[in-house]
């Protein structure tokens, strides 16, 4: 795995380390924070709750 | 009775003549103004690269005016009354381009062999990228209609409708600046050019008619 | 104008309000017909929850094998020597690029044509991922590019393309931020969607001729001998780890935004409450 190109092979795994823990990450919290916020909003009126 | 596409034309031609129509032409000398600034007042690269410039300002011009095609019918209901007319919206809309190409597209292919002078470009291409433009300019009126009608009454609408439409036009500046130099490939360039402008005629109205129906409330 | 915009939200209503894809309008009543039973969202939802465990598992061994494979067990390239190992990267990030912008384009049918309640969903969850994956498949080649061709950027015909695909996944994400309202939203994108996938063959093509009657000839480009299985292999192996992360990404994107569209309907409607008095039961 070494060699003269070696630098080049490392950056493009690290951008793409960098772009799918990104988007991995992304996509996580936002389901967690839409989640949430949801959970949040049913318990303040439970009288919607039964529109599901 | 005038038929609503005649009264749509006669309309939109009526209301263009009260001004505006110039501005993209004074747009399009400043884009070939700037030109030399940024690359330096050399006559022999300017005329190289004259034709791109001829085409990048019209292409620009052409696509930053286009979100007045709806707009101001949007704001004023005009719009309403076109989805309530007696003929289809596509036809009207075709109507409304053309009218708005009239106003606009052409004063820019009438101003290009002038500004074509100021980069030195010679007569025979002169004469080449004017035809291209003749040619071109109504397809990429036609395309950028549809943006036009998927941001009517947008607040971001101005710089969305080039964002949307400058990508899909990138065939018609590849075949147009062909069609505009003196190699072997310009004349099939040309054609190629005529077929995009068909093509866009054809459908273009349509989308725009479609994507107004699907975002009328 | 604009005002009067404003107040009409709050007192239409709020059921005129509800989004197509809302997850309130999940009984099956008050759904069109459905074109298959995950057409309902709670049904959706149900499968998605329980799919996404075993997708995140079967996207780790695959991708893991893949890459362990590419990255240490396959051989140098005897032309390109070790920078071949990009491929594993590069190739199946194009391949997701493309995937996602068909993905949206079959949404977008199913947004005007059958008014999918699932389609839009799917349609907006697709868009960043697929976004992320051809500016993945950029920044690749471009790394790939400068030991190869000497340069970071080659304006050949296919790292052209995948630039304008990438702006025409900026442009659909800007219109869709642009408007407010989901389902006008979701009618705008599919209508720029399908006008940008007739578009597609026609700016390839044009591409294609623009390159060779700019560069004849002169782009340094093997001739493609038959790949050699030590690196076929792992590529498509890699190339399969990587869709499943995309599938799972879209999945729970998927998700996310029924529940956003819930959370909104729901806001609305308690804001609506709010301003208009429900009638005496």
């Amino acid at each position: 795995m070494t060699g003269p190109h070696f630098g080049f092979i490392a950056a493009s795994y690290g951008i793409g380390f960098v772009v799918v823990a990104g988007l991995i990450l992304w996509t996580w919290v936002d389901h967690r924070v839409q989640t949430r916020a949801l959970k949040a909003l049913e318990a303040a009126n439970p009288r919607r709750r039964s529109a599901r | 009775m005038r038929s609503p596409v005649a009264a749509v034309l006669t309309r939109d031609l009526a209301l263009a003549r009260g001004g505006g129509a110039g501005l993209g032409v004074v747009f399009f000398l400043i884009v070939v103004t700037l030109t030399p600034f940024a690359i330096g007042p050399d006559l022999a690269l300017l005329r190289r690269i004259g034709p791109a410039i001829l085409w990048l300002g019209a292409l620009l011009a052409t696509l930053l005016g286009l979100d007045r095609l709806l707009q101001a019918d949007h704001e004023d209901g005009g719009l309403d009354l076109l989805h309530l007319a007696p003929a289809s919206l596509g036809t009207l809309v075709a109507a409304k381009i053309f009218a708005h190409w009239l106003t606009t597209g052409l004063p820019l292919v009438l101003a290009a062999p002038l500004f074509g002078v100021m980069l030195d470009i010679a007569s025979q291409g002169l004469g080449r990228v004017t035809i291209a433009l003749l040619v071109g300019t109504p397809a990429l009126a036609c395309l950028g209609a549809v943006g036009a009608a998927l941001t009517v009454g947008l607040r971001r609408g101005g710089l969305l409708v080039p964002v949307l439409i400058l990508p899909l036009s990138i065939p018609v500046l590849i075949f147009g600046v062909a069609a505009s130099g003196d190699g072997p490939e310009a004349s099939g360039a040309l054609m190629a050019l005529a077929g995009l402008a068909l093509g866009y005629a054809a459908l273009g109205p349509f989308a725009a008619a479609g994507a107004l129906k699907a975002l009328r409330d | 104008m604009l005002r009067r915009g404003r107040l009409n939200l709050m007192t239409i209503p709020a059921r005129r309000l509800a989004p197509p894809c809302g997850m309130t309008s999940a009984s099956p009543m008050g759904l069109i017909s459905a074109v298959s039973s995950l057409a309902n969202p709670a049904r959706f939802n149900a499968f998605a929850s329980r799919a996404t465990p075993w997708l995140v598992g079967a996207t780790a061994l695959v991708l893991g094998a893949g890459l362990y494979q590419g990255l240490f067990v396959a051989p140098a390239d005897y032309q390109q020597g070790e920078t071949v190992r990009i491929m594993f990267l590069h190739v199946p990030s194009a391949w997701l690029g493309m995937m996602g912008f068909v993905i949206m384009a079959i949404a977008s049918v199913g947004v005007l044509v059958w008014k999918h309640p699932l389609a839009d969903v799917s349609a907006k969850a697709a868009a960043p991922i697929g976004a992320a994956f051809t500016f993945l498949a950029l920044a690749t080649g471009s790394l790939w590019g400068k030991p190869m061709w000497g340069t970071w950027w080659v304006w050949d015909a296919r790292l052209t393309s995948f630039l304008i695909l990438f702006l025409m996944y900026l442009g659909l994400m800007a219109l869709r931020s642009a408007i407010e309202e989901p389902s006008r939203a979701a009618k705008a994108c599919a209508i720029l969607t399908l006008v940008g996938s007739i578009n597609i063959p026609i700016i390839k093509f044009s591409v294609d001729w623009w390159n060779t009657l700019h560069q004849p000839a002169s782009v340094i480009r093997a001739g493609k001998p038959a790949m050699d299985s030590s690196i076929l292999i792992p590529l498509l192996v890699c190339a399969l780890g990587f869709t499943l992360l995309f599938l799972t990404l879209h999945l729970v994107a998927m998700r996310t935004e029924l529940i956003r569209r819930r959370l909104r309907t729901l806001r609305i409607t308690t804001a609506a409450a709010a301003f208009v008095p429900e009638p005496a039961e």
